[in-house]
Order: C-alpha cells, then structure tokens, then sequence
C-alpha cells in the first residue's frame, strides 16, 4: 500500500483529535482526544518506518541493514509508556476536580479569570 | 551521567522517606542533602569524573555548556528548597512526595540539558512535566488548585501531542532522531524535505507552549496564578529555563540547518516581540504581586527567546546568565511572597518599616528583573541585546527590547514603593533568622555574578 494513505489517514486522525480539543468542553473527552492525536502520530511513525526501510533497500540494491527504522518503531513503545503515564496523572486530576465541583465540564474552569 | 542517575535515585530515596522516617521536618534536610550531593556529582562530572560509564548510542551528548547548566539548575533548587522548606510542609501531609517530584523534574531538566535525540528530547520534557502536573494540583482542597492543575494538564498534553507530531514528520523527512550528523550520515536524503519544515513548525510551536511564548502563553498567568505559591516559584524558574536551554539546542542544530529554505528569524523577531508587548502591557494593570510575577516571567521569557533569535556565542552565555539571575531573583521574591498573608500590591505597604531586611533584599531581587546596572539582570539583559547586536540585521528587535524594559521597570517598581513609599502594617508568617539570612545570601550572590560575570564564565572554559 503506498505510504500517502498512511499519511493521509494519520492526518485525518490527528485533525480529528485537534478538533475536539478546541471544540469540546467535558474534561475527559478532550482527553481522550489528546489520546486520538498521541495514537495518529504512533500509526505514521510505524509507516516511516517501513518506509524508511523500503528506501534504503531500494539504494542498496535489495539489501537493507535489518535495524533501518527500528528506531521508530522503539519510539512507538515508548509514546505508548509515557501516554499510559499521563493518563495514570490525568485522570486523578480529573477525579480531583469532579469530588470538588461535581461536574468535568471546563466551562466551570472560570475562577482564574479575574 | 551522574546528574541523570543520582537525581532519579534520590527521587525513590524519598518516596521510601516517607514512610519509613516518620518525622516530618526531616524531609526537607534529606532533600537537600541529596541536592548537595548531586550537585557534587554534577560537578565531578563536569572534570571527567563519570561514576557510571552507559553507553547511551549517541544519545545524549555531554557539553561544558550543560553542565554549568545543571549546576546552576540543581544550586537553585538546593537555595529554594532552604528558603521555602518551611513552607512546602505547610502545604501538605505529603512533604516526601513533593520533594520526590522535585528529583525527577531535575532528572528531566539533566536530560533536556544532553540530548542528541528527539527521542531524549520528548523524555526529558515529559519527566519534567508530569510531575509538575501533580505538584501544580498539590493543594488538594483548594478549587483554584484544581483548576490550574487541569488548565495545565489539558494544555501540556496537548502541546505533546503537537511535539511528537512534530518529530514523527521530521523523522518522515530525514530518517533519523538524531538531532546532529543527520544530513551527513545519511546521503539519501539531499536538501531539506517539506516534511522537515513542517515538523519543526509543529515542534516550534509546541516549545512555545512549555516556555509560554506569545501565541501560547495564555494558559501562563492562570496557571502560575492558580498553583500554590511554593509550585509557582519552582515552575516559573527551574522549569521554564531548562525549556530554553532545550529550545536553544533544537535551534542551533536543526533550525539553522534548514535556514535556507525557512526564515527562522523573522519568525522568531514576531514572537519576541508579541511575547513582550502581551507580557509587559498585561503585568501592568495587575492588582496581585503573584499574578504581576506570572506575566512577568512570560516577559522575561521574551528575552530569553532573543537567545533563539540570534544564537552565537554570546547567546550561550547570554543565556545562562539569564538563567542564574531569574531564577536567584525569582525565587528569593516567591520566597519573601509565600510569607505574605496578602499579595496584592497593598499587602506589601510599609514592609520596609517593619521588614527592613526582606525590603530591602526585595527590592534588589526586582532591580535584578528590571535590568539595573550591577545586579545580574543587567549583564543578563545586555548579554541578550549583544547577541542580536552581533548578528547584524533586525536590530528594530533591540530597539523594542530596551523600550519593553523600560515599561517593565514601571510594575516592578510599583512593589518597591509600596514597600518603601506607603505606610501599612503587613500580615506575614512567622519565620526565623536563618530566613533572613539565606535572603542576604541570594542578594549577594545576584551582585556579585552582576559585578564579576567571569566568574560564572570562565566555569565554561575551565
């Protein structure tokens, strides 16, 4: 499959998430469209990678070295390490904000204002 | 190396603090024994002295540069946690956990000091901003708290998601994480891609987020504003410096590189100038000192993006002094601020009557931040509109510059007369001598890195 699909679809995902965080006023779907954008950027690292991979066995006449883009695909695991971590973070200050105020609309985050 | 290991290793130190040393006042003495003895690894490591010889694969690169760094950055958390420990156990049953996030926020400013890595890059700034999102909620009961708290997280995750979008399209256009050598090891890809330039837009911008940068500064005040006061001192200064200090990394390798194709300068000439004019006009019309400070430091982040602008050596070292002299000054005015029952402008009438000390210690620390002579904030400022100087074009960025320190001068001094001017009777907590003391210390440290700038730099050399 050629890699602007890849690219397309990851844009397409990442445009979503962008979208329903300027959009969307309930704390915990703003989260989870963060969530959506970490998720597009994870799919378009894996398709570098593979295209990166097809590039260079392509220069060197069908023999790539074996570790070409590999580091990509490490990079994956360790977006999918540290989104685990600011969900674990995230979702406490959530709870925290809704035993206060009973709600996780952000419209109510209003009090800095003046 | 050492710096890395050993800040993260006392981190865990205190998490098993807490519950195996039952006395609460004992924590603040382990922290800053463990910030003692980093520093002490820091600076072995910075004369060769490597306790753990990793083979990070090119990962990280080691610099004199970032080494002075890191000690500046471990000798002001080491001086705020003196002045404020007090303070940070009144905030909380959870004093050991605070100071555990404070290890592993300087695990993160260590790392973003040495990468070569995109990779290093996004780890650094996520060690060192998730715990900042703890600590920024760490007043538990308190709305405003929360608010700030979820203001920021919201934001910050969003910014990392710029960020990582940001890298995966440059890795698309170069084929490799690494920040240095990539054009050169690699003679597949010749010229800059589209992908390229677009990814640094992403990156660019999500920087601008974490040093609050003018189109991405509102979520500044309200958070800093938001956060308790001991939160807000530590992340207004540590924090935001070593986000420069990664920024400027970012720009003298990748930026400059793909120059030909970007004009990196003019966009850097509108932020600076956006970041200055939002900071400074908005500082003015301020009631509370705490609020005046939070815009305060994005117009202080308006001259530490001249650094970006100009890069040369004297941006370095223009940066680094800037960093000793915000954050000395910052911390010693959150310090004084944590102890004022009232911190509007009024709250400090008369404090020169009855606080003839912490005035006057304060009213250095503002004449620092304003940009004096003979305090570090001038040689700092200068240092600043030399780089652009030596550069040789956009010298209307200077012009605006020395005009915007001008006006910052008005709300600083607004401080001072309330302290010197107007007569009143503050409401501040008790606190000792050795307060007072520590105070003294800082001002004398501001004159005299202001009197003898080669002493902070011949550091960089030998």
């Amino acid at each position: 499959m050629p890699i602007q699909y890849y690219i397309i679809l990851a844009a397409a995902l990442f445009c979503i998430g962008v979208t329903g965080v300027l959009i969307r006023r309930n704390a915990i779907i703003i989260f989870m469209c963060v969530e959506l954008m970490l998720n597009s950027v994870n799919l378009l690292l894996v398709a570098f990678s593979k295209m990166h991979y097809a590039i260079s066995s392509a220069n060197n006449k069908g023999t790539a070295a074996i570790t070409t883009g590999t580091d990509a695909q490490l990079f994956v695991f360790f977006i999918m390490v540290v989104a685990a971590a600011e969900v674990s973070v995230g979702l406490a200050i959530i709870v925290m904000m809704y035993r206060n105020v009973h709600s996780t609309d952000v419209n109510f985050l209003n009090r800095l204002k003046n | 190396m050492n710096a890395i290991i050993f800040s993260a290793g006392w981190g865990i130190i205190m998490m098993f603090c807490s519950f195996l040393v039952k006395n609460q006042s004992s924590y603040r003495h382990i922290a800053a024994v463990g910030l003692l003895v980093l520093l002490a690894a820091n600076i072995f490591d910075t004369y060769g002295v490597d306790f753990f010889h990793i083979d990070s694969g090119k990962m990280l690169a080691y610099t004199r540069f970032g080494f002075v760094f890191n000690s500046i950055a471990i000798a002001s958390t080491l001086i705020y946690v003196l002045l404020t420990g007090r303070d940070i156990e009144r905030l909380g049953r959870y004093t050991a956990e605070f100071f555990t996030l404070v290890f592993f926020v300087l695990c993160g400013v260590c790392l973003l000091s040495a990468y070569n890595n995109l990779l290093m890059l996004f780890l650094g700034i996520e060690i060192l901003t998730i715990p900042l999102y703890i600590l920024t909620g760490s007043d538990k009961r308190n709305l405003k708290s929360n608010e700030a708290a979820l203001k920021y997280f919201l934001m910050g995750s969003f910014s990392t998601g710029l960020m990582l979008m940001g890298i995966a399209l440059m890795y698309g256009g170069t084929g490799t994480f690494l920040l240095e050598s990539s054009r050169l090891q690699s003679n597949l890809y010749h010229g800059i891609s589209f992908l390229e330039i677009v990814g640094l837009l992403f990156l660019l911008a999500s920087m601008c987020f974490k040093v609050s940068a003018a189109p991405f500064h509102f979520w500044t005040p309200d958070v800093y504003d938001g956060a308790p006061s001991v939160v807000t001192s530590f992340m207004a200064t540590i924090v935001k410096v070593a986000g420069f200090i990664a920024f400027l990394k970012l720009c003298t390798v990748r930026m400059s590189v793909t120059s030909t194709a970007i004009d990196w300068k003019l966009i850097f000439s509108i932020i600076i100038i956006l970041t200055l004019l939002f900071g400074n006009i908005t500082a003015i019309f301020q009631q509370s000192v705490k609020r005046m400070l939070a815009y305060s430091s994005i117009s202080q982040a308006g001259f530490m993006l001249f650094a970006l602008f100009s890069m040369n050596e004297y941006a370095s070292k223009g940066l680094l002094m800037y960093s000793v002299a915000y954050c000395l000054a910052t911390i010693g005015l959150f310090a004084v601020l944590v102890k004022m029952k009232d911190v509007t402008f009024e709250g400090y009438n008369g404090l020169a009557k009855t606080q003839p000390v912490l005035a006057a210690t304060n009213a250095i620390f503002l004449f620092s931040l304003a940009g004096i002579p003979l305090t570090a904030g001038f040689l700092a400022k200068y240092y600043m509109l030399a780089s652009i100087i030596k550069t040789g074009t956009y010298t209307w960025v200077v012009v605006a510059g020395v005009l915007f320190a001008a006006i910052s001068v008005y709300y600083y001094f607004r401080v001072i007369q309330a302290m010197y001017f107007k007569n009143g009777e503050p409401q501040m907590e008790s606190f000792g001598r050795s307060f007072k003391l520590g105070l003294v210390v800082l001002a004398a440290i501001i004159i005299i890195v202001g009197a003898f700038p080669q002493a902070l730099f011949n550091w960089l050399y030998f």
